[in-house]
């Protein structure tokens, strides 16, 4: 198959080693895992200041009971003095907005087509991914996916401008209840964004199938490879389903479909359930990658090979079959049958059993280990604390006969955020700190991510433990007001956010600066604890790397 | 180093189909949002849609006519060829899991129907559907098909599709096994039978959504009917084209015994079609339309 270097297409006939193509080819028509995996990183931090600076405005807004700010941002946003239901309108917009690119825009990119498009090849030493131009049109869906949910939130959903529904779009509020072309335009978005994540999935299970390296079996593979391979599972068999249930909802919004319209023999509960299939292997979709990344960290920097190999890999086999029949949990108070509650209380239970055999491995692997506490070491344990803490809140939810109480309280909120802002969100600092350096050729400053550490975990524990309190006591979610007796908590979480803030800043800064002026990155610069396959590599690793493969003993 | 790629698998060159495309697609989308809501966003949809659609078709076909050039240029190596038939596998994979979206709803309400009473006036077509649940003997209303409604005969042109499309599936078999025995002319026949048949059943399916005893809007019955056929109604259209395309190539010349992965992608495809057909033809027309009157 030596002909193939001879193909006129290909521009490595050239001398020049590391030949790039010129800025407009290779950033708007890559065909370049790096390159490609860079722009998602670039887009999620974008998305994630957007998403972040909405959860501002409504930290805002609810650090004090009463409507302090929304009735002025409505007013902007539709330039007229704006009704106090629009006021309320713009409320939802907020949180729809927030949930939606936090998900598909900010954790999503990052994680899966940031993290998962520089590593996957890298790791298991491939040139590239299998299908590097679908690669590419999987980034670009989803900037055309955010332009659509953007550009929503700019024409009439409703009460008010925007799309209102929350992030689960659930009908008949999704369908009769927000009547105007925004709702119909973040559904779209999500079609896109699906498509994106399909097409992605699609890639990653063909590369990891077939693209190891000679000698890398299954059974050797790094545990991110495992935990990206799980994930595309579940995003090629979960998202087509989501698909579905919203193309329903624009069937009965725009062409009298009867499919949630209970008058018509319809059945919104159908939403909730179509819905939710897709919903909780998305929040895995957005936790495994991160289990994989602390379990590279912590072997890193315990320097020592993960404890448990086999079982933490299926683990995570096992948290992704048993999340696709969980999902009703999301659901205990539809007015389900006792049986129904038993049976999906204790499936989710036994999701607790393979998170923690993660846990106890991630802990087993560091004892005895030979500790070196760096930056991204702290920011694996931070996860691993704080994601415990999650967990073990989720288990108190998975209560069918709790969750009658809590479901739709502030509880809920503060179990989501462990394990997503102070879980995945963890995860992705940590990998953000551990690979910086391999790509992009310089060192972070360490003592500015420490600080960083410190600062943003001290904020987001401020600003989410409280939210417990505030479950308990009965602050439903999604309201913009509140009773008095709920002032206290929410003016700390409102004051953890600042706090959280101001750590966001420490990491931008730090980023600029090491960008600008860091010290120059070495081919392995943990040492020795760091044995994948990107560590045998230049910092950054040449445009095209391993052209004569690496044998794996 | 450079230039000297000591591996079988395919490194591109920079593209600008995937650009073209995505941002073709959000045009499309765009404008069908625009049909969908003309008093907010003005008469202009069908354009937009349009400019958007050629886009998105013009994109398909620079991507596929590339991937032929390569396939042409000696870039499809075994492992490419191994690339591809697991891209396509996982891309029917998760198109099953989209059916199964639709085949939830049409489980929802059989399974667990609710007391509507429709009324349907077959000369002006004219219907109203009432739910009556909770009034009084709403019980002997929950059945499925709603009372008071025709459906089709599963036995007539349903069943005729089934063995429309069962037939064509060997063809598509002939016409695969003509090709590994290096069979020009017989690849070429059971093409063309297989698209026939192909045509064939799209025509009867339109027919029968023509003369179809229920609505589409305001009734569950209707929307999931028209939705789960409608979009394997649509899978077969693409099939179809699919499969043209594939008899063109088969004139030029472009599949051999031992490299035609084009072929085996419609191929699968097509049967994938099939089986989707049959389940819609058990649980839709045969399970799902028992003990209603019929059309």
């Amino acid at each position: 198959m030596t002909t193939i270097a001879a193909h006129p297409a290909d521009h490595h006939d050239h001398a020049d080693h590391d030949h790039k193509p010129g800025f407009f080819a290779r950033w708007f028509m890559s065909t370049n895992h790096k390159d490609i995996g860079t722009l998602y990183l670039i887009f999620a931090i974008f998305a994630g200041i957007i998403g972040g600076a909405i959860s501002g405005m409504m930290r805002l807004e609810l650090a004090a009971p009463g409507i302090q700010y929304l009735t002025g941002w409505a007013s902007m946003m539709a330039g007229k003095e704006a009704s106090l239901d629009e006021a309320y309108h713009m409320w939802n917009v907020l949180i729809t907005a927030h949930g939606l690119i936090m998900v598909f825009f900010m954790v999503m990119p990052a994680i899966i087509g940031g993290f998962g498009n520089w590593f996957v090849p890298l790791m298991i030493g491939a040139p590239d991914m299998a299908f590097p131009r679908m690669n590419n049109i999987s980034f670009w869906l989803t900037v055309v996916a955010f332009i659509m949910l953007l550009g929503s939130t700019f024409v009439p959903g409703g009460t008010g401008l925007g799309a209102g529904t929350g992030w689960t779009v659930y009908a008949p509020l999704s369908t009769s209840g927000s009547v105007g072309p925004a709702v119909d335009m973040a559904i779209f978005s999500l079609h896109l964004a699906g498509a994106a994540s399909i097409l992605g999935a699609v890639n990653f299970i063909t590369t990891i199938f077939n693209m190891r390296a000679p000698g890398m079996t299954i059974h050797k593979m790094p545990l991110f490879v495992w935990s990206v391979l799980v994930t595309a599972f579940l995003l090629l068999l979960a998202l087509p389903v989501l698909a579905a249930a919203i193309t329903m909802l624009l069937v009965d919004r725009n062409f009298g479909g009867a499919f949630f319209d209970a008058a018509a023999g319809g059945d919104p509960i159908l939403y909730q359930h179509l819905f939710w299939f897709f919903g909780h292997p998305e929040v895995y979709i957005m936790i495994l990658p991160g289990f994989g990344i602390v379990s590279q960290i912590v072997a890193t920097f315990s320097r020592k090979p993960v404890f448990g190999y086999l079982g933490m890999a299926y683990a995570m086999v096992a948290i992704g079959v048993v999340g696709f029949v969980v999902w009703a949990h999301h659901m205990f108070t539809i007015g389900m049958s006792v049986e129904m509650k038993m049976y999906f209380t204790a499936a989710t239970m036994v999701i607790a059993v393979p998170t923690g055999i993660k846990i106890f491995s991630w802990i087993a692997t560091m004892w005895g280990g030979s500790l070196s506490f760096k930056v991204p070491m702290v920011w694996a344990l931070g996860f691993i604390f704080m994601f415990t803490v999650g967990g073990v809140t989720g288990v108190v939810l998975a209560n069918g006969g709790v969750d009658d109480n809590l479901h739709d309280t502030y509880y809920v909120v503060a179990h989501f955020h462990y394990v997503l802002s102070l879980g995945a969100v963890f995860s992705l600092f940590a990998g953000f700190y551990y690979w910086f350096g391999k790509m992009s050729g310089r060192h972070l400053n360490e003592f500015l991510g420490h600080l960083h550490f410190w600062v943003f975990f001290i904020g987001v524990n401020v600003l989410f433990f409280p939210m417990h309190f505030l479950g308990n006591q009965g602050m439903p979610r999604r309201y913009p007001d509140y009773a008095e007796a709920y002032a206290h908590w929410n003016e700390v979480a409102s004051i953890g956010y600042a706090i959280m803030g101001v750590g966001v800043l420490i990491f931008f800064v730090n980023v600029i600066w090491s960008l600008l002026a860091g010290r120059k990155a070495e081919g392995n610069y943990w040492g020795e604890g760091a044995t994948t396959l990107e560590w045998t590599l230049s910092s950054p690793p040449p445009f095209h790397q391993f052209e004569t493969l690496p044998v794996i003993k | 180093m450079a230039g000297a790629k000591n591996h079988d698998y395919h490194i591109l060159p920079p593209s600008i189909t995937p650009l073209l495309g995505s941002f073709s697609a959000l045009t499309m989308f765009f404008g069908m949002v625009m049909m969908f809501q003309p008093k907010v966003l003005g008469g202009y949809g069908s354009l937009v849609f349009g400019a958007g659609l050629i886009g998105v078709l013009y994109t398909f076909w620079t991507w596929w006519a590339d991937v032929i050039r390569e396939a042409h240029a000696g870039d499809h190596t075994p492992v490419v060829q191994l690339h591809l038939r697991y891209g396509m596998i996982l891309f029917i994979a998760s198109e099953v899991m989209f059916f199964v979206g639709w085949f939830w709803a049409w489980f929802d309400y059989s399974l667990f129907p609710v007391p509507l009473q429709v009324e349907i006036d077959h000369a002006t077509h004219a219907f109203t559907v009432t739910n009556l649940i909770g009034q009084e003997g709403a019980a002997a209303l929950e059945q499925w098909p709603p009372k008071g409604m025709q459906v089709f005969d599963a036995f007539s042109l349903p069943l005729l599709n089934t063995l429309i499309l069962l037939c064509s599936g060997t063809t598509v078999t002939w016409a695969h096994h003509a090709l590994i025995h290096g069979d020009r002319k017989g690849l070429i026949n059971g093409l063309w039978l297989t698209i026939i048949l192909g045509v064939i059943f799209s025509c009867v399916q339109a027919y029968e959504y023509s003369i179809a005893p229920f609505p589409f809007a305001g009734l569950n019955y209707g929307s999931a009917f028209f939705m789960a056929t409608g979009f394997h109604g649509f899978h077969v259209i693409v099939g179809t084209i699919f499969l043209i395309v594939c008899l063109a190539r088969a004139y030029k010349g472009h599949f051999t015994p031992t490299q035609h992965f084009g072929f085996e992608a419609a191929a699968w495809y097509w049967h994938f079609v099939d089986v989707v057909w049959l389940f819609l033809f058990v649980v839709v027309y045969v399970w799902g339309g028992w003990g209603a009157p019929v059309h």
